[in-house]
C-alpha cells in the first residue's frame, strides 16, 4: 500500500470537513468524492454522518451507487459513522421505501434506533483493540446494528440502562462502522486505525 | 435514556450515564445538516415533495414567510397537530420555528420531538429585549444573525446553527448576501487582531470576549453557517454557498413557484454542486416561474423582519 495514502470522503451531504480535518491531522491526504470519477483515485473512502436517506438518493441520482459497491466489493476499505455505517448496511431496518444501500457489511442496522434528535446523547464505549480508555461517543439521531453474520467483529457496545448492549461499532475485513461520531470530539483513535486498515497494517 | 431526560450537562465527563442535551450533541446535529438544502413546508404532502427531492430537513410552518407578509396579523408557532402530521409525513429531521423570546413556544416544540427550533425573526417577536435561554433546553436551536456581533450572542444564549437573516418572503437575496458578506469579513477581521484589540472587538461586537478569542482563532464561528432569507432559485443556493454558507434554508421560494418537486430538486443538485456552473446552468433549465418576488425598496421598514432580534 501507498506510504501516504489518499482517502476520499463521500461529499454527498453531511459532516465532510470534519473528517478531512481529522484525516489531515493524521497525514494522509484526502478528497472530496462527488463524482464516480473521484473513486478511482482513492485508496479508502470515509462516508460521513448526515442524513442517509438524502445520501442514498443523491448516491442514486449522481451515478455513484454502483461504482461505489463495485469498488467495496472489490475490496477498498471503508469506514462510515451514523449515516455511513447505514450507507455500509447489507440490510437496514426503518428506512424509506426507496432506500438503496452500498452494502459491504453483513449486518441489519435499525436507522434513527436511539429515537429523535432530543433523545441523542453522548457517552463513553469500550473498543475492542482501542488503546487509551473508553472513547467518548457522541450519538445523533444514531441507528444502532441490530444483527451481524458470522464475519462482523463487533467492535463496541453501548453502556447504560435502556439500549445497554446495542452494538454501535463493527468491522467486516477491510470495512469499518460505528453509531457514533469521532469527527466530533477530537479523538482521533478511531480514524487511526482505520489509516492503519488502509495501510494494510491493521 | 429517555424523552423526560433532562440532563443539560455542558461540559459532560464520559460516565456510564447518557449525556442528553449537551453542547457537542446540539452543535454535531446542526454538522449533520451541512452541504444540504432545508425546506419550508406547510403540509405533509410538501413535506414528502421535499423529502422526495433530497432535503436534509424541512421546517414546519403553518404559512409561508411571503403567505405571512400577504396576510399580516401576528405570526405565531405552528399548530401541534400540524407539526405531528409532519413529523409522521416523513423520516428525515423536522425543525420548526418559535417567536424571538417565547420560551414556552419553544417548550411546546421540545415535547412534540421536533429535532430543532428555529427562534425566528419571520414570527412576530414575543420579546423586545430578550431571546430564549437556550442552554435550558434539550434540543438545539438556530437563530438568525445580520452580522458577527448578533451571532455571537445568539452563540452565547445557546444556539447550536446561526443563519444569514436574509429578508425572508420576498424572492430577493440581497439582504442574505449583505448579511452572509458581513459576517464572513467580521469573521477574517477578527483574525488580524491581537489580544488587546480583541478586547476592544468584543466590546464594539457586544459580545463575549471567550467567543470573540476563539472565533478568531478558528477563522470561522464555533458552530455551522448557514444562509437564508429570500433565496428562490438554484444560482441563488450557490451564491450563498460561494459565500460561505455550509447549507441552504428555503422558504417561499419552492412552494411559491410554478413547478416545486422540479425546483426543489434544482435547488438540492445547485446546492451540492455549487461550484460547478455547468451543472447549476443545465438544473436551471426550464424551472417554470419563480415567485415574483419583492424590491426591498418597495417594503417599507415595519415590513422588515431583519430588523427584529436584539
Amino acid at each position: 500500500m501507498t506510504h501516504r495514502p489518499t482517502i476520499g470522503v463521500l461529499a454527498l451531504q453531511g459532516d465532510v470537513a470534519e473528517h478531512q480535518r481529522v484525516l489531515d491531522s493524521l497525514g494522509v491526504h484526502t478528497v472530496k468524492v462527488l463524482t464516480p470519477e473521484r473513486l478511482d483515485a482513492i485508496d479508502g473512502l470515509v462516508l460521513p454522518g448526515g442524513e442517509s436517506t438524502t445520501m442514498s438518493k443523491l448516491a442514486v441520482r449522481y451515478g455513484l451507487l454502483e461504482p461505489l459497491r463495485k469498488r467495496i466489493r472489490a475490496g477498498m476499505p471503508a469506514y462510515g459513522t451514523c449515516a455511513g455505517m447505514i450507507m455500509l448496511a447489507d440490510r437496514i431496518l426503518g428506512g424509506t421505501d426507496d432506500q438503496r444501500t452500498v452494502g459491504g457489511i453483513d449486518m441489519t442496522v435499525r436507522r434513527n434506533a436511539f429515537g429523535r434528535q432530543t433523545e441523542s446523547f453522548e457517552t463513553a464505549v469500550d473498543i475492542d483493540g482501542l488503546d487509551g480508555g473508553p472513547f467518548d461517543a457522541v450519538f445523533i439521531r444514531a441507528p444502532w446494528v441490530e444483527s451481524v453474520g458470522p464475519d462482523v467483529t463487533v467492535l463496541g457496545e453501548v453502556p447504560g440502562a435502556d439500549e445497554a448492549g446495542r452494538i454501535v461499532a463493527v468491522r467486516q475485513g477491510g470495512l469499518m462502522a460505528t453509531s457514533f461520531h469521532p469527527e466530533l470530539t477530537g479523538d482521533a483513535r478511531i480514524h487511526r486505525l482505520f489509516v492503519d486498515i488502509v495501510k494494510g497494517l491493521a | 435514556m429517555g424523552r423526560e431526560s433532562t440532563t443539560v450537562a455542558d461540559n459532560a465527563s464520559p460516565t456510564s450515564d447518557n449525556a442528553v442535551g449537551t453542547q457537542r450533541v446540539k452543535r454535531g446535529m446542526a454538522e449533520q445538516l451541512k452541504n444540504g438544502v432545508i425546506m419550508d413546508v406547510v403540509t405533509p404532502e410538501q413535506a414528502k415533495i421535499a423529502e422526495d427531492a433530497g432535503a436534509v430537513a424541512v421546517m414546519a410552518l403553518e404559512r409561508v414567510p411571503a403567505d405571512i407578509r400577504k396576510d399580516g396579523g401576528v405570526a405565531r408557532m405552528s399548530d401541534p397537530d400540524m407539526i405531528d402530521g409532519i413529523i409522521e409525513a416523513v423520516s428525515i429531521p423536522v425543525m420548526a420555528k418559535v417567536r424571538i423570546g417565547h420560551f414556552v413556544e419553544a417548550q411546546v416544540l421540545q415535547s412534540l420531538g421536533v429535532d430543532f427550533i428555529d427562534e425566528s425573526e419571520v414570527l412576530t417577536p414575543a420579546d423586545e429585549a430578550h431571546h430564549i435561554d437556550k442552554w435550558a433546553f434539550t434540543v438545539p436551536f438556530v437563530c438568525g444573525a445580520t452580522e458577527l456581533g448578533e451571532a455571537l450572542r445568539r452563540i452565547a444564549e445557546g444556539a447550536a446553527m446561526i443563519r444569514s437573516k436574509g429578508e425572508a418572503g420576498t424572492g430577493n437575496v440581497v439582504e442574505a448576501t449583505r448579511h452572509m458578506r458581513s459576517i464572513r469579513s467580521a469573521i477574517k477581521r477578527l483574525g488580524t487582531l491581537d489580544e488587546a484589540e480583541l478586547f476592544g472587538a468584543a466590546k464594539e461586537l457586544r459580545a463575549p470576549y471567550d467567543i470573540v478569542k476563539e472565533v478568531a482563532e478558528l477563522g470561522k464561528l464555533p458552530v455551522p453557517l448557514f444562509s437564508a432569507g429570500g433565496v428562490a432559485t438554484p444560482a441563488d443556493a450557490a451564491l450563498m454557498r460561494q459565500l460561505g454558507a455550509e447549507s441552504v434554508f428555503v422558504g417561499s421560494g419552492i412552494f411559491k413557484s410554478g413547478d416545486p418537486a422540479r425546483r426543489a430538486d434544482a435547488i438540492v443538485q445547485a446546492t451540492l454542486h455549487y461550484e460547478d456552473p455547468a451543472v447549476i446552468a443545465r438544473v436551471s433549465r426550464g424551472l417554470g416561474e419563480a415567485m415574483v418576488g419583492i424590491n426591498l425598496d418597495e417594503l417599507a421598514d415595519s415590513q422588515r423582519y431583519a430588523g427584529r432580534g436584539w
